[in-house]
């Protein structure tokens, strides 16, 4: 009872401050409302006894990721585009047509077998790290290796961009 | 009932208190190492050798006019007060005080929570708190503050992953994540963490001094000393809440590195026997008193320290902090495996 009172406060959070960052003017504003936003989803991880990836998720994404880009917002000096197609009527239009074909995938997500993701393995017990470093170890092995080797390409390639000389 | 709210509650508001109580008196007890090693006194007028000194600057604080820069941005402006302090008070909820108690018939333990990720919940909200000190010098509107801020910021980020590293190691030889744990394990070893790693102790310690905006690495503060600094354009309350963030975040990170690296609530040499006498302090004493060793140090190396350039504190950090601490994690697990 309490945790669906939970997830239900957490949703509706999520939800609005989704809203308030695509809706808000100044670009500063977006990023702490998607700061605040995945604060939220950090909650609901915590309320599906996934701690670490909670922890994990302020520690990296909220606090890694948005600070960056935090930087580059505030150093690059944002003054809206040039209004180039701002037919209200074809934008709504747009707009109507994205979300009707997100709920189509959400509704095949929901009701048939084959778009369903895979089912979730044995429950977590309060040794998340152990288990996940397991998994990541030892099933996800290859994924793993390819996505440090991505971060070190990253990592070259914009030291490459912003150093003068070599 | 009583147990899963009402015990945390009073645990919570105890620790408020002791930590606001500390943080002023830390502001008191700076002044006067300070004077002492410059063979002067410090405050003595306010209260007998000054010791009311702390509540004059509260009230001074208090009642000083809020003013908000004309075209700042209110709520931004607002917020990052409150983005600096709240980080730095939460991290109190996982630290271990003591060994679990029972007074007044109620069984109190040691910590408000013991979470099985304790030491990443730490580094976390500490992440949250470079946040304020972004956004504060960013909503003031001004171009000293922002540079400041940005500089400030840059530090912090950089020493966290030395930080990061160390805490790495001491990860690796408690076997756990969970504050608790680590003060078990180094009960179960007999050894304090800081004997069996002494280098990570080192640079644990040298990042903490970077991560509080601490001298030798107080550029980013001692800016406005000389011009400005991320919170210039702040005043009264809000600048109160800057100036105790600091302090309470010197206070965190004394707690952590006497939980990981000087054994929490343990007593000194846990594995010799002959010295079990030494059981009998309570362990909160110990804490206390660890704590506060690790307090004066910092004070004391404000005052004998030159100050690095920022580009020196950059390279320190970058070029030197975090490959010796990489090196450390790697030879740990070396002797893990092998030994």
């Amino acid at each position: 009872m309490a945790e669906a009172a939970a997830f239900y406060i957490l949703a509706a959070l999520i939800l609005g401050f989704g809203v308030l960052v695509i809706t808000a003017k100044s670009a500063v504003h977006c990023i702490l409302f998607l700061v605040a936003d995945f604060l939220c989803v950090a909650a609901l991880y915590v309320s599906l006894q996934a701690q670490f990836l909670a922890v994990i998720q302020v520690l990296v994404y909220a606090g890694g990721i948005m600070v960056l880009y935090l930087f580059v917002v505030m150093l690059v000096n944002l003054k809206r585009p040039p209004e180039a197609h701002s037919d209200p009527r074809r934008l709504g239009f747009l707009g109507l047509l994205m979300s009707v074909a997100v709920l189509v995938e959400l509704a095949l997500i929901v009701v048939t077998r084959w778009a369903r993701p895979a089912a979730a393995g044995s429950g977590l017990s309060p040794d998340n790290v152990r288990q996940i470093g397991r998994a990541l170890y030892t099933d996800y092995l290859i994924p793993f290796e390819l996505a440090s080797f991505l971060l070190l390409v990253a990592m070259v390639g914009a030291i490459i961009l912003a150093k003068r000389e070599l | 009932m009583v147990e899963t709210v009402i015990v945390p509650l009073i645990m919570i508001v105890m620790v408020i208190v002791a930590v606001l109580t500390t943080v002023m008196y830390m502001v008191l007890l700076e002044r006067k190492v300070q004077a002492w090693v410059q063979v002067r006194l410090g405050p003595m007028r306010v209260g007998h050798h000054g010791l009311l000194q702390p509540i004059a600057d509260v009230l001074k604080l208090f009642l000083k006019e809020d003013i908000t820069p004309a075209r700042a941005d209110r709520w931004v402006f607002t917020l990052a007060p409150i983005l600096v302090l709240v980080p730095a008070l939460i991290a109190f909820a996982v630290i271990p005080l003591s060994r679990d108690l029972t007074l007044f018939g109620l069984k109190f333990p040691g910590q408000i929570a013991d979470v099985n990720v304790g030491l990443l919940y730490i580094i976390s909200v500490a992440s949250i708190g470079i946040y304020g000190i972004i956004l504060g010098g960013w909503s003031s509107n001004s171009k000293y503050p922002l540079l400041a801020s940005l500089r400030s910021s840059a530090q912090l980020i950089s020493y966290e992953i030395a930080v990061t590293m160390t805490l790495v190691t001491v990860i690796m030889l408690a076997g756990t994540l969970s504050m608790v744990g680590i003060v078990n394990a180094q009960l179960q070893k007999g050894w304090w963490f800081a004997f069996m790693q002494p280098v990570a102790f080192f640079i644990y310690f040298v990042g903490a001094l970077a991560e509080t905006n601490r001298a030798p690495f107080d550029l980013p503060e001692a800016e406005q000393e000389l011009v400005a600094g991320f919170h210039t354009e702040y005043s009264g309350m809000r600048f109160a809440f800057f100036f105790l963030a600091e302090y309470t975040n010197m206070i965190v990170v004394s707690c952590v590195a006497t939980t990981l690296f000087l054994g929490g609530w343990l007593a000194p040499f846990p594995n010799v026997p002959w010295l079990s006498f030494l059981g009998y302090v309570p362990g909160w004493v110990w804490f206390i008193l660890k704590t506060f060793g690790f307090l004066y140090v910092f004070l004391w190396v404000r005052a004998t320290l030159p100050r690095y350039r920022y580009d020196q504190l950059m390279r320190l950090g970058w070029k030197w902090l975090i490959p010796l601490a990489i090196l450390n994690v790697v030879m740990t697990g070396l002797v893990k495996v092998l030994v």
